[in-house]
């Protein structure tokens, strides 16, 4: 494919992007979070169209409009986000879409028989086609998804980070089943975070950042680590953030997090955050940094561990107890987890602060409208008016008025994740600026990102997290994108 | 959401449509100081299509069918339908089941569903009507026997809320216990016989008229306009479209979700338990057959009426005109002699063509 462009309304997620693949090579795309290697998968396997460019398929060019398209051509593809019916058995599940009939009947023996062959390949004879796959782990979830890619006879499979809920013995299974397929003269793309497991299994590397092909060829043996970090890191937009104030470091911390931990989520953690300072969560996505956030509102039920602000303990697992000490959260998801997306604008930034606008129960409807009006004014969101149902905003947008939601409240604590996850340049510094402005009235706040230089742009403290546990903590100015990625993929490795 | 009333006001003095100005009337009065909402959102959208998907819009097409179906009863029944004692019978009619589907809507609003609201129904009338309520009631006032069938009705609520809310079981499943247990709980206290009601005071409070309106006509508009009330001005509304909007967000904006959602529950349980008294009062019995359908009537109501059946959006008015329509076709047939069954396909046909319109309008609004 060459030069290949995807916009979504507000962002450009990929923005011309070269990569080739052979038949019978094992293709690595690296990239960080939000490079575009999920958009661009996608684009390979025809959920996303592709807004500019030309994708060719043995040698002539093709359009997929629509994944049957690319199933059709030989494309299969394993997302990250497992993509089974869990009402469904084994069997089906690999043969969806494509299941053996004859007569128009359905042949669930042939089907079951052929299913349990491809696993048998796939070394998991263990798994039964006949059960439901609601009730395997989690990695045999991923065994079921190889198998239904094998089973559509592809000669492109492409896997998103298979490797990551599977254990090294696993691993190897899975290698031993990608070297037998590309002997065939299967191409493989390869989508991992572990540089350890693309060197054993990689042939070439394709390097992705900002949505656009840094480098694409590479002998995934023998390019120095060093090479593939930089060309990773180096960035074509910088942001600008705000400059850093000292943080008075004798000060009582209002946030106190001690040994807070959740099983199978992340490891007992314990962070103070000062009045006016800025911690970030470091760490790719699965290292529980999201967890951590959403278990101190009190989202989540910690296992262990307390929460205090101001020195008072805040009721575990009660949301509504984090937001009565002061804690407000601008979670991951925005559309599912922050906005009443078929609600005003008004309504949902007074969502948290209704008994505020209520005399005797009866809401104060222009009271309300006022205060959301300033705040809309006061933080620009465009376009104007506090009815317009806040599904119609961009990204940007959309996040200045759940920051509007907290700002109205006047929360002590503020926990911000992924603030900027599909934010365009401009309203990511304005969203910046903001996170300072908050900073200087004195609120503590959290930052989670997957981009490092977001977090060690807006923090004074920095946590890096992998596997679910804090690697390293320290001064924001101590560390720089390497370092930090060395800790990330380094943890990774041990 | 709030422009609607507006528009209920601009139907002809029809006698039907005259009073359907009653019931509303209070709304409208409670809006005069609000923001134009429904009109802005007109006029952003332009043209037709954007007028009927706004809320005055929606509301506007409901009227226009309503006035469309007393046209008809005009030239087909002529003074019969038109004169004065039939628009009042037809609104006796409807005020029992208006009173379910206004609670109905909040808790369709609120993302849920509820389908035993006429065993529930059918559960207080006969509580309330029991030897031992009516004695007391003999004893001290006719309010006992209210009392017993809203307390029935609110306790219901009780146990259909904690069990969707707490018990994390899905409303339909929970309700649909409800409708059998609740059901059967009447038969057997009742032993399957109807029970008259003695009490004089409460069949003349009740039977009443008050400047000529009947009382179960004023409860009626008493309720709808408590409820648009709730629903467009209180926290307590704005929470209930929250949670069916989206629950976590609404969680994660430190709303208790569970608590408001087993209110909701409780409401419409009370509402039922109003709807008991008026059914007690219309027929002076209490029996275990009171409130059969009433869970398809309410819901059909509520439908048509603009609330959004997967939650977050709400319309009392809406469903006071669903309830009108439906009454007034029910009315508009018997007075032509055509039988229930044709009635039915009519009301199933107005059902799909009410949801089909729902989504074009809500596809355009989407896109």
């Amino acid at each position: 494919m060459t030069n290949v462009v995807k916009r979504f309304p507000g962002v450009v997620a990929l923005g011309g992007v070269d990569l080739d693949v052979l038949p019978g090579e094992v293709h690595c795309l690296l990239g960080q979070n939000g490079a575009g290697k999920s958009t661009l998968i996608k684009v390979l396997a025809g959920v996303h169209e592709a807004d500019e460019g030309t994708i060719e398929w043995s040698g002539e060019e093709v359009t997929l409009h629509h994944p049957q398209a690319a199933m059709d051509l030989g494309v299969a593809t394993m997302y990250q986000e497992l993509d089974l019916v869990e009402g469904l058995t084994v069997a089906e599940n690999i043969f969806l879409g494509h299941e053996p009939t004859r007569f128009g009947l359905s042949q669930r023996t042939a089907a079951r028989r052929s299913a349990a062959a491809l696993l048998g390949r796939l070394g998991h004879p263990e798994i039964s086609p006949s059960v439901e796959v609601g009730t395997l782990s989690a990695a045999s979830c991923q065994i079921v998804s190889m198998a239904r890619a094998l089973s559509r006879d592809a000669r492109l499979i492409i896997m998103d980070e298979p490797s990551a809920v599977l254990d090294a013995g696993e691993v190897d299974q899975l290698f031993r089943v990608i070297r037998e397929v590309t002997a065939q003269g299967v191409a493989v793309v390869y989508i991992s975070h572990r540089l350890e497991e693309i060197r054993e299994i990689g042939d070439r590397v394709t390097v992705l950042k900002d949505g656009r092909t840094v480098a694409t060829g590479l002998d995934a043996k023998t390019t120095p680590t060093q090479d593939l970090i930089r060309l990773m890191t180096g960035r074509s937009i910088e942001y600008v953030f705000p400059p850093k104030p000292e943080v008075a470091t004798d000060a009582e911390p209002v946030l106190r997090v001690e040994g807070l931990a959740r099983t199978g989520e992340f490891d007992a953690v314990s962070f103070d955050v000062r009045p006016g300072e800025v911690v970030g969560l470091a760490g790719l996505v699965g290292s529980g940094r999201s967890e951590i956030v959403e278990t101190i509102f009190g989202a989540r039920r910690a296992t262990t561990g307390t929460v205090r602000v101001g020195g008072k303990t805040v009721r575990p697992g009660s949301v509504a107890a984090a937001v009565a000490a002061g804690i407000g959260l601008c979670p991951e998801e925005r559309k599912s987890q922050a906005l009443v997306l078929g609600a005003s604008l008004a309504s949902n930034i007074t969502l948290a602060t209704l008994p505020r606008f209520s005399r005797g129960g009866l809401l104060d409807g222009s009271a309300e409208v006022e205060a959301a009006e300033e705040l809309l004014e006061s933080l620009d969101v465009r376009p104007r008016g506090v009815h317009r149902e806040s599904r119609t905003l961009s990204g940007g947008n959309q996040q200045k008025v759940v920051l509007a939601r907290w700002l109205l409240r006047g929360c002590k604590v503020l926990l911000l994740d992924e603030p900027t996850r599909g934010v365009d340049v401009g309203a990511r510094s304005e969203i910046y600026a903001l996170i300072r402005r908050l900073t200087d009235e004195g609120v503590a706040v959290v930052v989670v990102s997957s981009e490092i230089p977001e977090v060690l742009g807006l923090a004074n403290r920095v946590l890096v997290l992998a596997d679910r546990t804090v690697r390293h903590e320290g001064p924001a100015d101590e560390l720089d994108e390497h370092a930090v990625l060395d800790i990330i993929l380094k943890g990774d490795a041990a | 959401m709030s422009a609607d009333v507006t528009k209920a006001e601009h139907t002809p003095g029809e006698p039907v449509a005259g009073v359907a100005e009653g019931a509303p009337a209070t709304p409208s009065a409670a809006h005069a100081g609000g923001p134009p909402v429904g009109g802005v959102a007109a006029a952003r959208q332009g043209g037709l299509a954007g007028f009927l998907s706004s809320p005055a819009g929606r509301s506007a097409g409901l009227v226009i069918a309503l006035v469309l179906l007393v046209v008809v009863g005009i030239v087909t029944a002529g003074d019969r339908f038109a004169s004065p004692d039939n628009a009042l019978t037809i609104l006796r009619l409807g005020a029992t089941i208006g009173v379910v589907s206004v609670g109905m809507t909040f808790v369709i609003s609120g993302g849920g569903i509820d389908l035993s609201v006429g065993a529930i129904v059918a559960l207080s009338s006969v509580w309330a009507t029991t030897v031992a309520t009516q004695t007391m009631a003999a004893n001290y006032h006719w309010v006992v026997m209210v009392f017993a069938a809203v307390a029935v009705g609110a306790a219901c609520g009780l146990v259909n809320g904690v069990l969707v809310a707490y018990g994390r079981i899905a409303p339909f499943i929970v309700t649909l216990a409800m409708l059998a247990a609740a059901r059967g709980l009447a038969e057997l206290i009742a032993k399957r016989r109807t029970q008259i009601v003695r009490e004089r005071g409460f069949i003349d409070f009740f039977g009443g008229s008050v400047l000529g309106i009947p009382v179960l006509v004023i409860m009626f508009a008493v309720v709808a306009a408590i409820g648009w009330v709730l629903l467009n001005r209180t926290t307590f509304g704005r929470r209930t479209l929250a949670i069916g909007g989206n629950p976590e967000a609404a969680r994660l904006a430190g709303i208790r979700v569970q608590r408001q959602t087993m209110y909701l529950y409780i409401l419409l349980g009370i509402a039922c338990g109003i709807a008991a008294v008026m059914i007690m009062a219309r027929t002076t019995t209490g029996t275990s057959t009171h409130g059969q359908l009433y869970e398809l009537d309410a819901i059909a109501a509520v439908v048509i009426g603009g609330t959004l059946l997967s939650g977050g959006r709400g319309t009392v008015v809406g469903t006071v005109l669903g309830v009108l329509i439906f009454t007034t076709l029910s009315n508009v047939f018997t007075l032509n002699n055509l039988d229930t069954s044709t009635q039915a396909v009519a009301k199933g046909a107005i059902i799909v063509a009410a949801v089909l319109l729902q989504q074009r309008v809500s596809r355009t609004r989407s896109t």
